[in-house]
């Protein structure tokens, strides 16, 4: 099985799930007696290609244009397709970012394929490959295959799979290939402006070792002071999933998952957290997890060392006095 | 702005699953609009206020998603269009995609929203396979949109805290990161004005759309676990000094 792996940089930087995604690939080429092409996409970018190289791959394709120096949808589906026609892998992986679900659904579809995004897994079943990933927001995993002829495409989550795993190139460099492509200005109909973020965030929850997380089963912004009592009976920082921060109730900046922060504190302290997939992401790195809320099969527990299943009304007060105890 | 918001009717956040096979057992639970459609159809009525036009919801799925269309137009929506079908769990991303193609593509739309992903598959694709099959450009994750001179201004959403600004022109399709508005709710009013609105009827056979599989879902299950969790019972007020005691003395992280 030939694979493709469509890695992502940005401004100079790499997004680490691009070698988190060369792992599974490397993993699955073992299992399928494979082999495993890297592509870099975007503009001056041949160090990129290089780092790649030192990994083990069979080859590395640098494509490279004046107008992907930028990322653009249509600028990567009209490159990517020439490169996936002429390379004609089986399998096509990606990382789960936000880019690669902006463009890879398209890029499949303009092939007249299928992807299964967002995948956590992989088994090869008697020779079929089944690829695993979540939904009903983590509450159920599901086995999927491809149906159909190669090639196949597929994203890989976030911390699916561990980087420090990727094997080194056996002998020393796998050659890189330029590709040419063909893009024209007229391609590309959205135009990328200014890239920003918004005031500097006062906490950075990244840095806190203690952190006490609210989710829906906080109810109403009324309810927030028994979990901040909680927050400051431990001496943590308060934070939440997206659901909360949407509404308002605590600021964005103290939003933890794939769309906020991601944090490995020594503590992490989820209370009326469900555990939405995108929210573990965010927090599955934490040394500690307690989870405590009244849905005993709330996917939460599955990542849980300690588990409370109960009220969290309740256990709040009963949590603040006993830590309060504690320090005394 | 004649506006499409294209909405997923899903099992309601509480409902307790039961796994049937490759999917669940739909009898006796509870379904709602897919909370990020909300916003995508919040964020429509919006566009609508503010640069007038009309907002169609548009819904694939059995019966029962007459409901949650009838709840976008007691919001505000114009009509709406039902893609009856009962197997449409069935069908894949792409599949579904260009089954709403098919009923998109003779409205002749300005702009197309939908939401992030849905809170049961969660593939997050159909925004951007729409684009690809109506041949559109698109842009994802979007936190603003500002209309001017027949194309827009957009706030998109990217990783670790960065943002970026696109311009995009006009028709397009949008997928609508959650909270970027805050979603009304129906007023008695609405729902009244909702009894006299349109919902047309449509399927995959009107339509004249036929799928192929790509892929296939062939079993679903309840996680392994993969950390041994400790539960503490009892009182709340023994549960929280055990686990005061666990959180000092075991795991010393306090």
């Amino acid at each position: 099985m030939k694979i493709l792996v469509i890695t992502e940089q940005r401004q100079g930087k790499w997004n680490k799930t691009s070698f988190e995604t060369l792992v599974a690939a490397q993993q699955i080429a073992a299992a399928t007696s494979g082999t495993v092409s890297g592509v870099v996409i975007g503009k001056g970018i041949a160090a990129f290609a290089d780092e790649v190289a030192a990994k083990n791959v069979a080859e590395v394709l640098l494509v490279e244009h004046q107008l992907l120096d930028s990322y653009t949808p249509d600028g990567y589906c009209v490159a990517l397709r020439q490169v996936i026609e002429s390379a004609k892998p089986d399998l096509v992986l990606f990382p789960h970012t936000y880019q690669v679900r902006d463009f890879a659904p398209k890029l499949a579809a303009m092939l007249g394929k299928g992807m299964i995004g967002d995948c956590v897994g992989f088994r090869d079943q008697a020779g079929k490959l089944v690829f695993v990933r979540q939904m009903f927001q983590g509450k159920t995993v599901a086995d999927v295959s491809f149906a159909g002829n190669a090639p196949w495409f597929a994203s890989f989550q976030s911390g699916a799979f561990r980087a420090d795993l990727l094997e080194p190139h056996p002998v020393g460099k796998a050659p890189v290939k330029p590709v040419n492509v063909e893009v024209k200005p007229e391609d590309i109909r959205t135009k990328p402006l200014d890239l920003f973020k918004e005031a500097k965030s006062a906490v950075d929850l990244t840095q806190a070792p203690l952190i006490v997380a609210i989710g829906r089963g906080i109810k109403a912004p009324e309810n927030i002071p028994l979990a901040e009592a909680v927050a400051k009976a431990i001496g943590g920082e308060i934070a939440a999933s997206r659901p909360i921060c949407d509404e308002g109730w605590l600021p964005m900046e103290r939003q933890i998952g794939s769309s906020g922060q991601t944090v490995a504190p020594k503590l992490y302290l989820a209370l009326g957290i469900s555990g939405a997939i995108q929210h573990v992401v965010g927090m599955k790195g934490a040394r500690t997890i307690v989870a405590i809320n009244k849905d005993s099969n709330a996917p939460i527990f599955e990542i849980a060392d300690y588990g409370i299943v109960g009220d969290i009304f309740e256990i709040m007060p009963a949590l603040t006095e006993e830590l309060q105890k504690a320090k005394s | 702005m004649k506006i499409i918001v294209c909405i997923k009717q899903v099992p309601a956040k509480d409902a307790p699953l039961a796994i049937a096979g490759n999917w669940i057992k739909e009898s006796d639970i509870g379904f709602e609009m897919n909370e990020p459609d909300s916003y995508a159809l919040e964020e429509a009525l919006r566009l609508k206020e503010k640069h007038g036009g009309e907002v169609i919801a548009l819904s694939l799925g059995p019966e029962r998603v007459k409901q949650t269309i009838k709840e976008a137009l007691a919001k505000g929506a114009d009509r709406g269009i039902h893609i009856a079908d009962d197997n449409f769990a069935q069908l894949d991303p792409l599949g579904s995609a260009q089954v709403l193609a098919a009923a998109i593509t003779k409205e002749n739309a300005d702009l197309l929203l939908t939401g992030l992903q849905s809170d049961d598959h969660g593939f997050g694709q159909t925004g951007v396979l729409l684009a690809g099959l109506l041949n559109l450009p698109h842009a994802t994750i979007i936190m603003q949109i500002d209309v001017q001179d027949g194309k827009m201004k957009l706030k998109r959403e990217l990783e670790a805290g960065w943002f970026q600004h696109i311009e995009c022109p006009l028709p397009a399709v949008l997928s609508i990161q959650s909270g970027i508005n805050k979603v009304r709710y129906a007023t008695l009013k609405g729902i009244m004005a909702a009894k006299k609105k349109e919902i047309a009827v449509v399927t995959r056979e009107s339509l004249g759309v036929s799928t192929e599989p790509t892929q296939k879902i062939e079993k679903i299950y309840v996680p392994t676990k993969t950390k041994k969790t400790e539960f503490l019972t009892g009182t709340p007020k023994e549960m929280a000094a055990k686990l005061v005691e666990k959180l000092k003395f075991e795991a010393r992280v306090i």
